[in-house]
């Protein structure tokens, strides 16, 4: 009787020491929950959300600290996958956005550098000093380089 | 003689359509004269439209280059007629169902003056890989509708163990009959361009596929192919049910092998070209002319004499019928293509192309009556060739389940309607299909723009993290070197920094 339950405690600690350090050591799987709320975003990067990119909002959404409705790229379809996935209750959206791409207009741009830094997908070229352009195929449209060009050639063009 | 054989395997399902294709097969292939303007679309095949390399005001030749292709999968675009370049603007085009799209137009100067090209008589002693690339250059693609560049297609086929061309002169739609009339008046432009694709895929064995319903079409045939007595050249007759013209059918009855879920008859060795196809191979590789005209039905109730044409791409559809002689009635719908799988355009202004292998004019549609629920009688699962489950599939499309539809083979589907016309609540599955497609592949762009995306995002982070530790390194080892000078180093340095600092104040 005591030989049984000493032999099951010592398997479940083992079993236990073994999960815990898996735990710590392994990386981040596809089963992980952020990841799977990461892959359900659009990955725009534009921090609309309040947060500085998709997989931390994914983090905040997990936490509890932040609603399912935040995302406005994504739109309601997002919400509605969000709500599947996470068994809660979907909400409406808290403002729209279109899909768009910035567009630099080239004349005037006086090569700052600061919608460079500002980009969250390095999807505009250009060196200090010299003209800047956005590689369309790349850009998510996060409206993120809009704000710091100080002279405002920055323009958002809508996709059909 | 090389009879028609019937040998055959089997084809899943289907439909016995009526054929009304006698009309337009009573009188010869009506040429159609060049207009005064033509309208060439830049989109005309498949993969991204032409560049435009003419600009306005030059002039032009019959079968000049006028615009480029653009991409790895596309072909050049040529010139139907001789002219002026008058504009490169969006036009209506059948494509876009009528809406506007990137055109070139051209004013003919009436005199339809030609540019040289070159001929290869002697295409047997070509390699075959110059000979596809002299086929890309003739701006031809598949003529059957699907019009994905033929060149392209071939050298697809170069990759895998194709043993087998098949030559499609099917033509299961009804109302189309031009394949029917170019294999009776052009036989020997049929044959002479099997002989030239054979060539250039290194194969030694030819079908030429016939519906049973085209005996003229099968006897010139046979005439043109005793003539130059090739006995790699075989024809087939098909039996006549709709789609046994879609290509992996075709395969399926010719050499009694399935095309693979989500493959191409070239993964069971075979490759399908259309007849029409075959005869524009041959026309630009030994007379060298360049793909600017085809063959085309103008048909339907709302066509006064119904007749094959032949065409310059950019003439108008209201030209064409205006020269055929005009129309019954003003009809209600205009249809490119088939009444299965054809276009509606919401206006006769627009030009000919590539893919038009019909024009049909509906006095009215044959009404249907309201849509009703599912009875799930099975008879769609019946008639699709496919071997599809339709009303599965429709519940699933309906609820947008993508993971159904793939395991259901929503992808496999042709598209031909053999389900809508048998549905006995008239249920428009097949729209209900495309829908469903088109959202599946939406989705499927959305997700791998996502994943691009969140890869940048994570290598600029990546970058940003890098950068950071690479100034603490440099700054940490500034300091230690600093450091190991000594203190009198470190005062040296302080003492030449206030000194420059005095010197700047200065």
């Amino acid at each position: 009787m005591i030989a049984a339950v000493t032999t099951i405690a010592a398997m479940a600690l083992i079993a236990g020491v073994i999960l815990a350090v898996a735990r710590q050591r392994l990386p981040a799987g596809k089963d992980d929950l952020v990841e799977q709320v990461n892959e359900l975003l659009p990955q725009t990067q534009c921090a609309q959300c309040g947060y500085p990119g998709c997989r931390p909002y994914a983090q905040a959404v997990i936490d509890g600290s932040a609603a399912i409705n935040l995302c406005p790229p994504g739109g309601d379809e997002t919400i509605r996958r969000l709500a599947r996935l996470l068994g809660r209750d979907p909400l409406p959206l808290v403002a729209t956005m279109a899909r768009a791409v910035a567009v630099i207009d080239e004349a005037d741009c006086i090569g700052c550098f600061h919608c460079r830094n500002a980009c969250p997908v390095d999807a505009i070229v250009g060196a200090p000093q010299f003209m800047h352009t956005v590689i369309a195929d790349e850009c998510t449209g996060c409206e993120l380089c809009v704000a710091p060009c100080p002279v405002d050639c920055i323009t958002m063009s809508p996709l059909s | 003689m090389s009879a028609p054989t019937v040998d055959l395997g089997m084809m899943h399902g289907g439909l016995r359509l009526p054929a009304e294709k006698q009309a337009s097969t009573a009188a010869p292939i009506l040429e159609i004269p060049v207009p005064g303007v033509l309208v060439v679309p830049l989109e005309q095949h498949v993969g991204a439209p032409s560049r435009p390399i003419v600009a306005i005001g030059d002039t032009v030749l019959r079968g000049q280059v006028i615009a480029a292709a653009n991409t790895a999968v596309g072909v050049p675009v040529h010139a139907p007629s001789s002219g002026r370049v008058v504009g490169i603007e969006d036009r209506p085009v059948a494509r876009r169902h009528g809406d506007a799209a990137p055109c070139i137009v051209i004013e003919c100067d009436g005199k339809d003056r030609a540019c040289t090209t070159t001929r290869h008589d002697d295409y047997l002693a070509m390699p075959p890989s110059d000979l596809l690339s002299h086929i890309l250059e003739g701006g031809i693609v598949g003529l059957g509708g699907a019009v994905f560049p033929t060149a392209q297609k071939l050298m697809q086929a170069k990759t895998s163990e194709v043993e087998c061309l098949i030559l499609n002169g099917v033509e299961c739609e009804p109302c189309i009959s031009c394949d029917d009339m170019l294999m009776r008046e052009n036989p020997a432009q049929v044959v002479g361009g099997a002989r030239i694709l054979m060539h250039a895929l290194q194969v030694e064995t030819c079908y030429i596929a016939v519906e049973s319903d085209k005996p003229e079409a099968i006897s010139r045939m046979a005439e043109a192919l005793d003539d130059i007595d090739d006995k790699r050249i075989v024809l087939k007759q098909v039996p006549t049910i709709y789609p046994s013209g879609a290509e992996d059918q075709l395969v399926q009855m010719l050499v009694r092998r399935e095309v693979p879920s989500g493959g191409l008859p070239t993964d069971v060795g075979c490759l399908v070209q259309n007849v029409g196809t075959a005869a524009a191979v041959h026309d630009w590789v030994v007379e060298g002319n360049p793909l600017i005209s085809r063959v085309t039905t103008v048909t339907g109730d709302g066509i006064a004499s119904p007749v094959n044409v032949r065409a310059r791409f950019g003439t108008t559809a209201a030209q064409i019928i205006k020269a055929t002689g005009g129309y019954r009635e003003q009809p209600r719908y205009l249809v490119f293509g088939g009444p299965m799988t054809g276009k509606a355009v919401t206006t006769d202004d627009v030009p000919l192309d590539k893919s038009a292998n019909c024009i049909l004019a509906l006095a009215d549609l044959p009404s249907s009556g309201p849509t009703l629920p599912c009875i799930r009688c099975g008879d769609c699962a019946a008639v699709c060739p496919v071997q599809l489950l339709p009303q599965q599939l429709t519940w699933y499309a309906r609820a947008d389940d993508e993971a159904k539809l793939r395991e259901f083979g929503l992808v496999d589907c042709i598209e031909c309607g053999c389900c809508d016309l048998v549905c006995p609540s008239h249920i428009p599955l097949t729209a209900e299909f495309r829908r469903a497609k088109h959202r599946m592949r939406e989705l499927a762009d959305e997700k791998a723009r996502a994943e691009r995306a969140k890869r940048r995002y994570e290598a600029r982070n990546e970058r940003l993290a890098r950068e950071q530790s690479e100034r603490e390194t440099e700054l940490a080892r500034q300091k230690a070197s600093a450091r190991a000078a000594g203190p009198d180093a470190i005062a040296d340095i302080l003492a030449r920094k206030r000194g420059q600092r005095k010197d700047g104040a200065e």
